[in-house]
């Protein structure tokens, strides 16, 4: 049976594009959360964001790329640009046919939907929108699947290729289905990843409405706070990591950097609600046990747990009670941490950005911590790596995601 | 002992009827279901409409200010499905059974709607269901909801190839231990912002005769016409069918899908790609080029991309390629993006059932076809066993389907679905 190895990992997260950024930021646990800056947030009730300090064409790409693709879209071609050169995969290294592209993302080219609409509508006046006023390119932001064209076209993959948009279980869904890809023997390598780029009016207005995001805006660096008593909703972010996905006996085989395998992989959608949350979290814990199932590996070994740790009251209480029933007393033991304390949550793309974070974890052998956690939640009463990063050595990581429309999900990732 | 995957039920929400018997007595009527459409500013003039429609008969009116008509085109062909196929979830393990669905563009009347009201007026006139109705899971979450379905759950945007690939993925669900699973696609985008954005890729037909604005692979073919609605199914693993007694409309045999890498815009002219996706397909159903009875293709209906199909099908069939016949009956309806693959499948699984291969409209094989046999009155071939559904999405997207008959029915079983269609 073939096993599924990260040979490579690219980032552009919060702060400093770059996965070394990104994995510096995990290890010194430090936020990245702000003031928003990328559009006038001043009539929303959350005005905090987890921010890309991000420049495409210092990033390497061209003019015309930039052209044509929104924000998230070009996050996605220079994290995949970082992750397949990490991975040792030059262009000619690449067998075209065996190569798949398989990216998530929850709400697409939402900001540049956005900026068209206010022209073609003339700041929301006509219902009969004037396509004069429209830039260029407006069909690959009225199907978002366009980036995974981009990046097919850029590396030359001609595989399976697809954009997955679940949600906020996106990123972990499409790392999942990449593995599955190469585990029916359908690719050898598939670019794998999440992507999202929604810090505009009509995301916060839409979470701001449901009262998802946190109101906590005069301490931006605090205001990401899962697990803590204190908490008040998610702070929204932005971002994307790309996962070079490779059959494990070819990437040996080439000598290729592992950094862990796909062990298992599992989904579940909780039918419940499309935002609501129960609090025994019975389905998240199930793709949880079937994950650890597929990965062989009993809750006593799994060294380590990404949460999902959004932020939300609900969501890490049903949360908390998912690995309690998952987990059994080893959720006592074992290390829980979420790093969108650091982060924030980018929808679609922040499963992707864990799961990155987990393979680091396995190969650097440093836990990151959950940042601002410092009133405990009595209700959240396991051991979520307060304040500050934890070295260890773990052999199995357990990463999960829970998304509107009630997806659950969760991946394993082993040491080899 | 490999798990199969069955048709046994089918929903059709579309411009052809609402419902699975309507839906195939319209296509063996053989006329368009297009319709003259005005479009604003935009150049075009028709669109294939889904006519008849009445939210409240499928969606209550408490769920309907919180979702988008996509969504409501998904529900209801969802339920019509399930009402056809017979099956009853009580009693199975919900963990087993799943929801995919692929979408192209959301929520497109709802996101204009609120994203106005923001605009317009303000961020606290923005609804609190903005958040659930316009994004691309919105139609899987609901269904899931609905229908208590908690297995493995999926949405796929692949532009037109992600309904083919939505059926792909639930072969590949049944094969890993589901049950089953409530799969297909529907789009609504005929809506002023979407026909803007679709305005944009400069392939919309400007005819304004419905019956001559979208002719696939005609020499001076000049574009294709939009629709809405779609189409969901159930695909059951054949024990449980077979435990039912049913027998079902089809089988699915086998999927693949690859990507030109060419060009972001257009398709690879030379269609090897795209002739690899159905070779594999074949591959994987244990079968070659050799067995291909029919051919549902994609049909874009501009020159460029209907060459590029044209010369796919010679690299896959080779001299069969002018004698195999070709099912066009998306020229009634016009193309649905994500409602496409799940149409398509619907319209061959009906095929695969009654022998008959459903007719194209305002084909002119006089005026040339690009060498292609297509099918212009509803046939019935000699051999009808096998039957490939291609379809493509913009960027290079390439997918193939195969289905095969239903397998052969144990004594007493039930044809097809419940209405006997």
């Amino acid at each position: 049976m073939r096993r599924i190895a990260v040979t490579g990992i690219g980032a552009v997260a919060p702060g400093e594009p770059g996965r070394e950024r990104f994995w510096d930021r995990m290890v010194e646990g430090r936020p990245a959360t702000r003031g928003v800056t990328l559009f006038d947030a001043s009539q929303m009730r959350s005005r905090v964001a987890a921010e890309c300090d991000f420049d495409p064409i210092a990033c390497g790409l061209t003019p015309q790329e930039v052209r044509r693709n929104d924000r998230f879209g070009q996050f996605a071609l220079v994290a995949s640009a970082e992750a397949l050169d990490d991975a040792g995969l030059g262009r000619d290294d690449l067998d075209g046919e065996r190569t798949g592209v398989c990216l998530g993302s929850a709400v697409g080219a939402t900001m540049r939907l956005e900026e068209e609409y206010v022209a073609v509508s003339d700041g929301g006046r006509h219902w009969e929108v004037d396509g004069s006023y429209a830039g260029p390119f407006m069909y690959p932001v009225f199907v978002p699947s366009s980036i995974v064209s981009e990046v097919a076209v850029k590396f030359g993959a001609n595989g399976p290729a697809s954009l997955v948009s679940t949600g906020c279980t996106s990123g972990i869904d499409a790392v999942g289905q990449g593995a599955r890809m190469i585990a029916d023997g359908e690719a050898d390598v598939v670019i794998a990843g999440g992507t999202e780029s929604p810090i505009s009016p009509i995301s916060y207005a839409c979470f701001d409405a449901i009262r998802a995001t946190t109101p906590a805006n005069d301490r931006p660096a605090e205001a990401s706070r899962p697990f803590d008593a204190d908490r008040q909703g998610f702070v929204m972010g932005e971002g994307c990591a790309v996962l070079v996905l490779e059959d494990l006996d070819r990437a040996r085989a080439r000598g290729a950097h592992v950094y862990c395998t796909v062990a298992g992989y599992a989904s579940r959608a909780n039918a419940y609600h499309m935002t609501g949350l129960h609090p025994d979290g019975v389905e998240l814990a199930e793709a949880v046990a079937r994950a650890m199932d597929e990965a062989r590996v009993d809750p006593g070994d799994i060294g380590y747990v990404n949460a999902h740790g959004s932020g939300t009251v609900q969501n890490d209480r049903h949360e908390t009670g998912a690995y309690k029933r998952a987990l059994g007393p080893a959720a006592y033991d074992v290390p829980v941490s979420s790093i969108k304390s650091m982060i924030g949550h980018s929808l679609g793309a922040i499963g992707a950005l864990e799961t990155a974070a987990c393979a680091l974890a396995i190969d650097r052998g440093v836990l990151p911590p959950t940042a601002n956690l410092t009133t405990p939640d009595p209700e959240c009463d396991l051991d979520y790596i307060p304040g500050e990063a934890r070295e260890a050595r773990v052999g199995h990581v357990l990463s999960a995601g829970s998304g509107f429309g009630g997806f659950q999900s969760a991946v394993v990732l082993s040491r080899t | 002992m490999e798990r199969r995957a069955i048709i046994t039920g089918i929903g059709v929400v579309a411009p052809t009827g609402i419902g699975v018997r309507e839906h195939w007595e319209a296509t063996l009527e053989g006329r368009t279901r297009i319709t003259p459409f005005d479009a604003g500013g935009v150049p075009l003039r028709a669109a294939g409409r889904v006519d008849g429609f009445r939210p409240r008969d499928h969606v209550k009116n408490r769920l309907m200010i919180q979702t988008d008509k996509w969504t409501w085109f998904a529900l209801a062909a969802g339920r019509l499905a399930l009402d056809d196929s017979g099956f009853d979830p009580a009693g199975r393990d919900p963990y087993g059974i799943s929801v995919v669905t692929a979408s192209a563009s959301g929520g497109n009347e709802f996101g204009q709607r609120e994203i106005q009201a923001l605009w317009a007026k303000g961020p606290e006139e923005v609804s609190a269901y903005q958040s659930i109705g316009w994004f691309y899971a919105a139609s899987t979450g609901q269904l899931s909801i609905r229908h208590a379905f908690k297995g493995h759950c999926g949405v796929v945007v692949a532009d037109g190839a992600g309904g083919l690939d939505a059926m792909g993925q639930s072969l590949r669900l049944l094969r890993r231990g589901g049950e089953a699973v409530l799969v297909g696609g529907t789009e609504a985008p005929l809506t002023p912002y979407a026909l803007v954005c679709q305005a944009d890729l400069g392939r919309l037909s400007p005819g304004a005769d419905p019956e001559r604005a979208y002719r696939p692979f005609a020499p001076d073919a000049d574009g294709y016409v939009p629709g809405e609605g779609g189409a969901m199914m159930l695909v059951e693993e054949a024990a449980s069918a077979r435990g039912r007694g049913v027998r079902g409309y089809a089988e699915i045999l086998g999927h693949a899908a690859t990507h030109d890498a060419h060009h972001h815009e257009r398709a690879a002219p030379d269609g090897r790609q795209y002739a690899r996706a159905a070779e594999l397909a074949l591959e994987r159903a244990g079968l070659g080029p050799e067995d291909v009875d029919a051919v549902f293709a994609d049909g874009a209906g501009d020159p460029d991309s209907d060459r590029a199909e044209a010369a796919a099908l010679a690299r896959l069939l080779g001299e069969r390629a002018s004698a195999v016949p070709v099912a066009l009956p998306k020229t009634m309806v016009g193309r649905l993006y994500s409602g496409a693959g799940a149409l398509d499948t619907a319209w061959a699984a009906l095929a695969l059932h009654h022998g008959v291969l459903p007719p194209a409209v305002g084909t002119d094989p006089d005026a040339g076809t690009r060498g292609l046999r297509i099918v212009t009155e509803p046939t019935a071939p000699e051999r009808l066993r096998t039957v490939l559904v291609l379809a493509r999405g913009a960027g290079g997207f390439n997918s193939a389907l195969v289905l095969g008959r239903a397998p052969a029915d144990e004594e007493g079983a039930e044809e097809g679905g419940r209405f006997n269609v």
